[in-house]
């Protein structure tokens, strides 16, 4: 059974079609990349899969179970997602003990108050940190923060839109880190969409090049070690980049 | 003391309550700085005052005639004269407190919660319940708010329960414009999508999302409105569609004072200095309120 399935994908925003003919299949615990330019419609294919633009046509299918247009219930436990601006997706005025215990609220989960100090402690956070508003926090914590509420449902399918563009260098490291470990320790399975090749040869096994709304080549991430890429657009891209990611410092 | 202080300023609360609290003595800290805004705040605290020990502050009944002691000006036993009927303005005008503060606090808890809950509904869902609500919105809207209020009143009734129920439906259509225009600001945002993700329903995130971030900037616009609904008030009692004779309410006091106003000015103008004080009272304090809890600032500070 594969984690994610997509079977010709048609996205639009009302007259405009923004993605069209994606076929994907990711396997169980697999980290699978949605590489492309801006606007080339990668985080367009998430925010379907997540139920936030409805407007879709095809068949997506999580963990072998295909999903309606709209955002539902049951679905917020087998499947979460991480935005790319931590400044915006945290509530400025909840602390991070609020934004993580929604999650447990909406589902009806007890034992709250453990719960929340655990996923602090998972994703490396101190309990100092458990009180305190969005804004005495730096963009990695509240990334960090992001994280956790995704996790605390305990989601087996991830998706990350762009998870680390918005920090320092520094910081992407940390959190690039971080959710490696995390998807080691739970067996989560990744979709993540991202501009930055370096970040797809250090966290993911397959990757799937978009532009202009379609996909022109799957390729495994190995291929950005010796640029063995079929497509004329992924070899350009592959070319832009500066080659071998790995032969220079991220 | 400093102890109190430093638990309430700390960086890392360990608690929520504690959490809480010092964000809201942060933010009395940061109004405790305008000394125009502590003006306002005083202002109220008298307001408050005059209103709860009315009795024990006023030297006089507030309805008891003397006549013998008509029209006479102000002087140490009657501190702003005394009316055409020989009560004293003074005492009228502190049990006017009352009266006043029933006013503004009934309008306040009547036409506040429900303009933001129909600007916060109108501006989440958008498309046509936005359409139908701004359409009613606008029609209350294009209506001058004391013209209203006179035709309600007159449809009801006179009387100040009457003039609260005309006032404060007159007054949500504005409150209904913020809440919606500040909830457009943030619908599409990232921390209304991830909440939505989580499995929310569109009445939890409205009531516990987007809700807590229109209220400031409501509490700012009530407060500097509320200058607005004492005079409204006081237009409707002028009129006399406001409280009734003998109530000691100030714009009725004003109205009658105007058959005197050239020979004895201080019948119309005692109560109409309290309107003033206690109007610029108000705004004093929401501009002040203004500064503190502006979310675009709140986030930054």
């Amino acid at each position: 059974m594969s984690a994610i399935s997509l079977k010709n994908l048609d996205i639009s925003y009302g007259p405009t079609k923004v993605v069209q003919g994606v076929d994907i299949e990711v396997a169980e615990g697999e980290s699978f990349a949605l590489v492309g330019e801006s606007g080339s419609g990668k985080s367009t294919v998430l925010k379907a899969i997540a139920g936030l633009a409805p407007e879709w046509t095809g068949e997506i299918s999580v963990l072998g179970q295909p999903r309606g247009h709209m955002v539902d219930h049951g679905f917020a436990r087998r499947c979460q997602m991480v935005f790319q601006d931590p400044y915006a997706s945290l509530h400025p005025r909840k602390t991070v003990d609020a934004v993580l215990s929604e999650p447990l609220q909406v589902q009806g989960i007890g034992n709250r108050g453990r719960r929340v100090v655990e996923m602090l402690a998972a994703v490396g956070l101190d309990t100092r940190f458990r009180f305190r508003f969005p804004h005495q926090l730096s963009g990695g914590q509240r990334q960090r923060v992001a994280i956790a509420r995704a996790l605390m449902l305990e989601p087996r399918v991830m998706l990350l839109d762009e998870p680390t563009s918005a920090l320092d260098v520094s910081v992407q490291a940390e959190i690039l880190n971080l959710l490696k470990r995390l998807r080691r320790e739970q067996g989560l399975t990744y979709l993540l969409v991202t501009h930055n090749l370096p970040v797809v040869s250090f966290m993911c096994d397959r990757m799937a090049v978009m532009n202009k709304g379609r996909i022109v080549e799957i390729a495994p991430a190995t291929a950005l070690h010796d640029g063995s890429f079929q497509d004329p657009y992924t070899q350009s891209l592959y070319a832009a980049s500066g080659g071998n990611p790995d032969r220079k410092d991220i | 003391m400093t102890t109190a202080r430093h638990w309430l300023l700390d960086e890392s609360p360990a608690s929520r309550l504690q959490a809480n609290l010092g964000h809201a003595y942060r933010m009395a800290l940061q109004l405790a700085r305008n000394p125009l805004a502590m003006v306002g705040a005083f202002i109220l605290l008298l307001l408050i005052l005059a209103a709860l020990f009315a009795p024990w502050i006023a030297p006089y009944s507030p309805l008891g005639q003397n006549l013998e002691a008509r029209l006479l000006p102000p002087s140490a036993q009657h501190w702003m004269g005394t009316d055409e009927l020989g009560r004293d303005i003074f005492s009228r005008v502190i049990y006017g407190a009352r009266i006043t503060l029933t006013i503004v606090a009934l309008v306040a808890v009547i036409s506040a919660p429900l303009g933001l809950l129909i600007g916060a509904i109108s501006g989440y869902f958008g498309g046509w319940t936005d359409k139908l609500l701004m359409g009613v919105t606008d029609v209350f809207l294009s209506m001058p708010k004391l013209i209203l209020a006179l035709a309600f009143v007159a449809a009801l009734g006179p009387g100040i329960e009457n003039a609260i129920i005309a006032i404060a439906i007159t007054s949500w259509p504005a409150y209904a414009r913020i809440a919606r225009a500040e909830t457009l600001t943030f619908r599409n945002s990232e921390f209304i999508s991830a909440t939505r993700l989580l499995g929310a329903s569109h009445a939890r995130i409205i009531t516990r999302h987007v809700l807590p971030l229109c209220t400031s900037s409501m509490i700012v616009r009530v407060t500097l409105d509320m200058a607005g609904i004492i005079l409204t008030a006081a237009g409707l009692g002028f009129l006399g569609l406001g409280a009734q004779p003998p109530l000691p309410e100030w714009g009725a006091m004003i109205s009658r004072g105007r058959t005197f106003i050239l020979d004895q000015w201080w019948v119309a103008t005692m109560p109409g200095f309290a309107i003033i004080v206690v109007s610029l009272g108000f705004c004093f304090l929401g501009d002040g309120l203004r500064d503190v809890l502006d979310p675009k600032q709140g986030g930054k500070s």
